[in-house]
């Protein structure tokens, strides 16, 4: 039996980056996502691994498409802004088919806005957020134990695919203390033929996102899709809770998820048949897995710290065969379970 | 039957491919590289560096080099090169930058690598424009000097001066060798083949930062023929940019 230990989920996605095999961590400070960088700036020299508190978000980033380039397992982390600053070098790493991880503890925006959770950077993860047609892995942890056992997978993912990976957490999910059970599962290993180890006994390599000649690029582009779609058929991850008879759907991912089961829970206690689909992976989203509850569900409710983003990935895979409903809150604030308790009765014509 | 003397004085380095340079007649960065890669050679150390390209003319300098490299986001060659010497400290890594990638929107990262010692090499080309985007004001265009964004010439009054990157980088403590060349003349392109031989032996020896400024030619956007190119140079850009060691910390200085 697996001991249990007490963290705090950015302490857990550090741990889980070293277990993970992360051999080179590069960030920047900014909350609620400081604990992750202390924990690695303290732990990852102690095992012999690589840290630099880079110079700013932007260089973190492009330490890590070096490392990721020479072939070894990178990582950053960041909240909201310096995510912002990081898509750029998303960009081009995507573009070069680098493996990495990128985590982002989210907090409330626009702009400065503040060091609370928020989930409104989902359009910005899973839409593309930097230039040009390309896709991150995105998976949404909602406990501690999933911050620290997503961030080991992801390195294994990115690997696989040659991509970038992120985890798309909230400061309340960093923030929290949890106990959880530490990975012991030795991470996979892929040879890295691409990788710039010095051209010995073969050609040179060439990390690369720039192709002038006509249509290469184009071709380039037809590739990526093609992983792509690669990706969406073996990755995608759901999580559905109590969806076998339900009515109403509730969907939600990260800390809104954890509300949104315990509302499905009241609901049923009194006579309402709600059930939770809570998607884990954002992209590739589970669209296939949404839509076959569609035939016995009435209503879906969509729930939220933002404006209303994932809701419409909810919509386009539903297509108007069922009523999606939304409620959210923005700026740091956390929806209630009473709140969201009384959308679902005004829902279903239960209004107390 | 005839026995022939002649022996072969000089052959293409084997770090050089055999693809012609698309460089414009009289540019400088054809000299560079060529006596990169005859460094490279003579070191015997084309099987272990990386080089990493920047945005700008010299981005497809990985299709002249048979060696592994990376291509950066413009101004981000130092934080790459940062990551991968990091990464692989086996490798020897050297990053290749131009006036507006390094000094402009790339002076934050410049700096820091510099002042973390990073252990690689940087090779600076300094022609005082921006070449691949058409010839624009970059931060060490001289005053009054005509390009496409100070047609009526650069006005210090409102675009500042030109920037003097190896005395600014001199400032910091930690870089190991810190100097200003210029590939114009013979004795001066000597002089610069010494230096980047040096910067490359340092790094193997695991002494730190090391910043090779080279001052060169753009005829294209200078809007002169060769020849008088490498005449500016000295008549013009030396006095400003003057060819000199800011820092050598000597052979064998622990990095």
């Amino acid at each position: 039996m697996s001991k249990r230990v007490l963290m705090n989920g950015n302490e857990a996605v550090a741990e889980g980056a070293i277990r993970g095999g992360c051999d080179c961590y590069f960030g920047y400070p900014i909350t609620p996502q400081n604990e992750l960088t202390a924990y690695m700036a303290m732990h990852m020299p102690r095992h012999g691994r690589v840290f630099v508190q880079a110079e700013s978000e932007v260089a973190a980033i492009n330490m890590v498409y070096g490392a990721a380039g020479a072939g070894v397992r990178a990582m950053t982390s960041s909240s909201s802004p310096g995510v912002s600053l990081k898509q750029e070098g998303l960009s081009y790493i995507a573009g070069a088919e680098l493996p990495m991880v990128i985590v982002n503890v989210q907090r409330g925006g626009p702009g400065l806005g503040n060091i609370d959770p928020s989930q409104g950077d989902y359009f910005q993860a899973v839409k593309g957020g930097g230039h040009g047609d390309y896709r991150l892995i995105v998976l949404a942890p909602d406990s501690v134990q999933e911050m620290h056992d997503f961030t080991a997978d992801a390195f294994d993912l990115a690997d696989r695919y040659r991509n970038p990976v992120m985890i798309l957490a909230d400061g309340r999910l960093g923030q929290m203390m949890e106990p959880l059970i530490l990975r012991t599962r030795e991470p996979e290993r892929v040879e890295k033929p691409w990788a710039l180890t010095g051209a010995r006994g073969r050609e040179k390599n060439i990390i690369r996102s720039y192709f002038s000649v006509d249509g290469v690029l184009e071709k380039r582009n037809e590739a990526l899709q093609t992983k792509y779609r690669r990706i969406a058929d073996a990755e995608t991850r759901v999580d559905p809770y109590l969806m076998d008879d339900a009515e109403l759907m509730l969907v939600a991912y990260g800390t809104c998820a954890r509300l949104a089961k315990a509302v499905a829970r009241d609901c049923r206690a009194a006579g309402i048949r709600a059930g939770v689909l809570r998607p884990v992976s954002l992209w590739p989203y589970p669209t296939e897995a949404l839509r076959s509850y569609l035939d016995r569900v009435k209503n879906i409710l969509v729930v939220e710290m933002s404006a209303g983003q994932m809701v419409e990935d909810v919509r386009l895979a539903v297509e108007g065969a069922v009523p999606v409903h939304f409620h959210g809150r923005m700026g740091g604030g956390v929806p209630t379970t009473a709140d969201i308790r009384a959308k679902a009765d005004e829902i279903t014509g239960r209004a107390r | 039957m005839t026995t022939t003397t002649e022996k072969p004085v000089f052959t293409r380095p084997q770090t050089l491919t055999d693809r012609p340079m698309a460089y414009c007649p009289g540019c400088g960065h054809g000299i560079v590289q060529t006596l990169m890669a005859g460094i490279i050679d003579e070191l015997g150390i084309r099987e272990k560096t990386v080089g990493v390209a920047p945005v700008g003319c010299a981005v497809e300098t990985y299709n002249y080099f048979n060696i592994d490299m990376s291509e950066a986001a413009h101004g981000r060659v130092p934080a790459v090169a940062t990551g991968i010497k990091r990464a692989r400290p086996d490798l020897v890594v050297f990053g290749y930058q131009g006036d507006g990638d390094l000094a402009s929107i790339g002076l934050a990262e410049i700096m820091h690598a510099a002042n973390r010692g990073e252990n690689y090499t940087t090779i600076f080309i300094n022609n005082t424009v921006y070449g691949m985007t058409g010839g624009q004001m970059a931060p060490t265009t001289l005053a009054h000097q005509k390009t496409q964004t100070t047609p009526l010439g650069r006005d210090p009054e409102t675009t500042g001066h030109p920037m003097r990157m190896s005395e600014i980088i001199a400032t910091l403590d930690s870089p190991c060798l810190v100097a200003r060349c210029a590939a114009d003349t013979i004795p001066n392109i000597r002089k610069t083949r010494a230096l980047l031989l040096k910067a490359f032996q340092y790094q193997l020896a695991g002494q730190g930062f090391s910043f090779i400024e080279i001052l060169c030619t753009c005829p294209t956007h200078w809007h002169l023929s060769p020849k008088d190119s490498m005449d500016y140079i000295g008549r013009v850009l030396t006095p400003i940019f003057p060819c000199k060691t800011f820092r050598d910390r000597g052979a064998g200085h622990e990095g």
